[in-house]
């Protein structure tokens, strides 16, 4: 059975009417995608813009099922619809720990392996998907086959940050990694401008984790200030694991309480607080997930919701680009609570996959005409600069945009046609971006 | 290490317990009818630290194998501590109100066959003295109401036997844990639009375990439930037959 409702990503815009089809088990599954003319995989909902929006979507819930782990290689094989935060709570006791993760836990396995997700250890780990062992996928077709690296490889790396386009993901195996603590000996560093910043995420590349939160309003001398987070898994502490009772935000805030005074003073305050050159050891949940503690963080931003906006430069001329976008953001006073700035590796060999060598910002900004204004602002130097944008944060990219800064496309839709995703597989955003 | 017979093992409720259990190092066997489901649960609960999982499938609504079932369970279990009763269907209400064959499954389903497997499993626990049996009735059995009185009759009748076998077994150390849900959002709700009132199957099942642990004997979920109820129940039938509720 299904009913329209109102859904929406994590940004909460743009939103849409969808029926939604929640099959309970792998053979409904399978029975519902081939009832459906045009149908798209849901699971968390966690990606901020459009990406998961459809109007026939399929929502994973029930496909959360564990299938086996081997505590002894670390081997761990689960359904698509199982969250990180269900994983590592069977993992961590055992000694195992994610090989990548985002900075939130509420989201599916499927999600990750869609989205290509990156953490903080990015320039060394790479994505999610580059631990994927294999996946089964349901196709166009209605069947159901097994990818890997070796195994129908197109199909793979179409797939690892392929945003659902390619099929139905129904599990994956990935492998661990293995940690002897459940704490991270965190070392915190200040830097005074985005130069200075740059320089410490070079100075510090062997670090096992590093992410820097940036004061996105400052200006002038201190534009780009920093608070940079180095970590590693502690040797020594237990593998105690306790996922802790959240706070949610009840209800969204009145949005006249978000304004530049606020967010300022917000900023200032964080860069103020931080000590430079402290070490401390924390738990890996509030050093991974600052924000899970806080439930519903996004009705913070208010009934209209927020968009993201997230953007690599290569690394030459990186820091420099870094520069001019964080002066348009500054001068256009919209930014946010929260920006993060990171160096990325290499990039992979997933063809819609986000990272490329250089530097990724990540900021949020209160849905607005003027907001909207200024991210296509941004989207256009960042054009001009041979970045790109995260397809997981985007709602308004364009077109064009998308097809200059994600060669890979026309490879993409290659792939999705020979294994029948072509009119199956598709979303709000995918439309927007002129995907098949 | 407790040792858990599930009856209805692939109702969402009783998985979302069943994972609770599993995190907890307790031995569980599931009972359900479809053979596939019940494997993919199992080797789920196992991953989650299960002790160990063990299967049995059959159609429940036949009732000649309640016997056997249990024997079975007994067996594999070596002594059963809690049963959780939780398997059962949504009946559509109007279509049971053309077809006396549908209203009198429907009964079979969510009542009868539920009274005849608790039949068996009150003896045996009477004589073992020992052990916790939870079943899972509803709200919908507190006053039948236009809109679903077949399955809130069966619901009732199920309350009230319930009720009485507490009160039988009480002296002999066996407790009776009557479950009652109000709105669950599970894969057999989906077709009802969704507000306030509606409770994820994680939390009912937190609540149940708990309930469990402490022997409660009747208990609403959430517990607002209990005031709605009260409330329902009071209005005289001379009214009520007018409301649209």
């Amino acid at each position: 059975m299904t009913n329209s409702t109102k859904i929406y990503g994590w940004g909460r815009y743009p939103q849409q009417d969808a029926y939604l089809h929640t099959p309970t088990s792998r053979a409904s599954l399978e029975l519902t995608a081939k009832q459906q003319n045009s149908i798209l995989a849901r699971g968390m909902g966690r990606s901020y813009g459009d990406s998961a929006n459809a109007l026939n979507v399929l929502q994973t819930t029930y496909i959360n099922h564990f299938i086996e782990f081997d505590k002894v290689t670390g081997k761990l094989t689960a359904e698509a619809g199982i969250t990180l935060r269900e994983i590592l709570e069977v993992i961590v006791p055992s000694g195992w720990f994610l090989p990548v993760t985002p900075g939130t836990s509420y989201v599916t396995l499927g999600g990750a392996i869609a989205s290509d997700v990156h953490g903080k250890n990015h320039h060394s780990a790479g994505t999610f998907g580059q631990h994927v062992e294999s996946l089964s996928i349901l196709l166009g077709t209605g069947e159901v086959v097994t990818t890997s690296t070796q195994h129908h490889a197109d199909l793979f790396h179409a797939t690892c940050g392929g945003m659902g386009l390619t099929g139905i993901i129904m599990s994956a195996t990935i492998q661990l990694l293995p940690i002897k603590s459940s704490l991270i000996s965190q070392k915190t560093i200040k830097a005074d401008c985005i130069e200075a910043a740059c320089e410490a995420f070079e100075r510090n590349i062997d670090a096992t984790y590093s992410v820097a939160w940036i004061d996105c309003l400052s200006k002038g001398k201190s534009l780009g200030r920093s608070v940079i987070m180095l970590g590693e898994h502690a040797e020594q502490g237990g593998l105690e694991f306790d996922i802790r009772q959240k706070v949610s935000v009840p209800f969204s805030i009145p949005s006249a309480l978000l304004n530049s005074l606020t967010m300022k003073a917000f900023n200032s305050a964080y860069w103020y607080r931080a000590k430079h050159n402290v070490s401390q050891t924390v738990s890996l949940i509030p050093y991974f997930y600052p924000l899970d503690a806080v439930g519903e963080w996004n009705r913070l931003y208010g009934e209209k919701g927020f968009v993201q906006f997230q953007c690599v430069v290569p690394k030459l001329n990186g820091v420099a680009n870094m520069r001019k976008l964080l002066t348009e953001i500054s001068n256009s006073g919209e930014g946010s609570f929260l920006a993060v700035l990171k160096q990325f590796g290499t990039g992979n060999e997933n063809l819609l996959s986000f990272p490329i060598e250089g530097y990724t910002l990540a900021l949020d900004f209160k849905a607005s005409e003027a907001a909207i204004k200024t991210v296509k602002k941004l989207e256009a130097m960042v054009v001009e600069m041979g970045g790109r944008l995260y397809l997981t944060k985007d709602a308004v990219m364009q077109e064009s945009t998308f097809k200059a800064t994600y060669p890979n496309w026309e490879k993409f839709e290659a792939i999705r046609e020979q294994y029948g995703a072509i009119g199956k597989f598709s979303s709000t955003q995918s439309k927007r971006l002129g995907l098949a | 290490m407790k040792r858990i017979l599930i009856i209805g093992a692939t109702s969402a409720i009783a998985e979302h317990c069943a994972r609770i259990w599993a995190a907890r190092g307790d031995a569980l066997h599931l009972v359900a009818r479809n053979e596939q489901h019940v494997q993919v649960i199992a080797s789920d609960l196992k991953v989650r630290g299960a002790s160990e999982v063990t299967t049995y499938c059959t159609d429940l609504s036949d009732m000649d194998k309640h016997e056997e079932l249990l024997s079975g369970a007994d067996y594999t279990l070596v002594n059963v501590d809690i049963v959780l009763i939780a398997h059962g269907t949504l009946s559509n209400q109007k279509s049971c109100e053309l077809s006396v064959h549908e209203t009198l499954a429907e009964i079979q389903t969510n009542a009868l066959s539920t009274i005849s497997l608790l039949t068996i499993i009150a003896n045996r626990f009477e004589a073992k003295k020992s052990g916790t049996i939870c079943v899972i009735s509803s709200v919908a059995g507190d006053r039948g109401r236009a809109s679903n009185y077949v399955y809130g009759s069966a619901k009732a009748m199920v309350t009230a036997f319930t009720s009485g076998l507490r009160q039988r077994l009480y002296k002999s150390n066996v407790r009776v844990v009557t479950i009652k849900p109000g709105f669950v959002d599970t894969p057999m709700t989906t077709g009802f639009k969704k507000g306030v009132l509606w409770a994820k199957p994680t939390t009912v099942a937190a609540s149940i375990v708990k309930a469990i642990d402490k022997k409660k004997a009747e208990v609403y979920i959430p517990r607002f439930w209990q005031l709605i109820m009260l409330i329902i129940k009071v209005i005289p039938s001379q009214i009520f037959k007018v409301l649209k509720v």
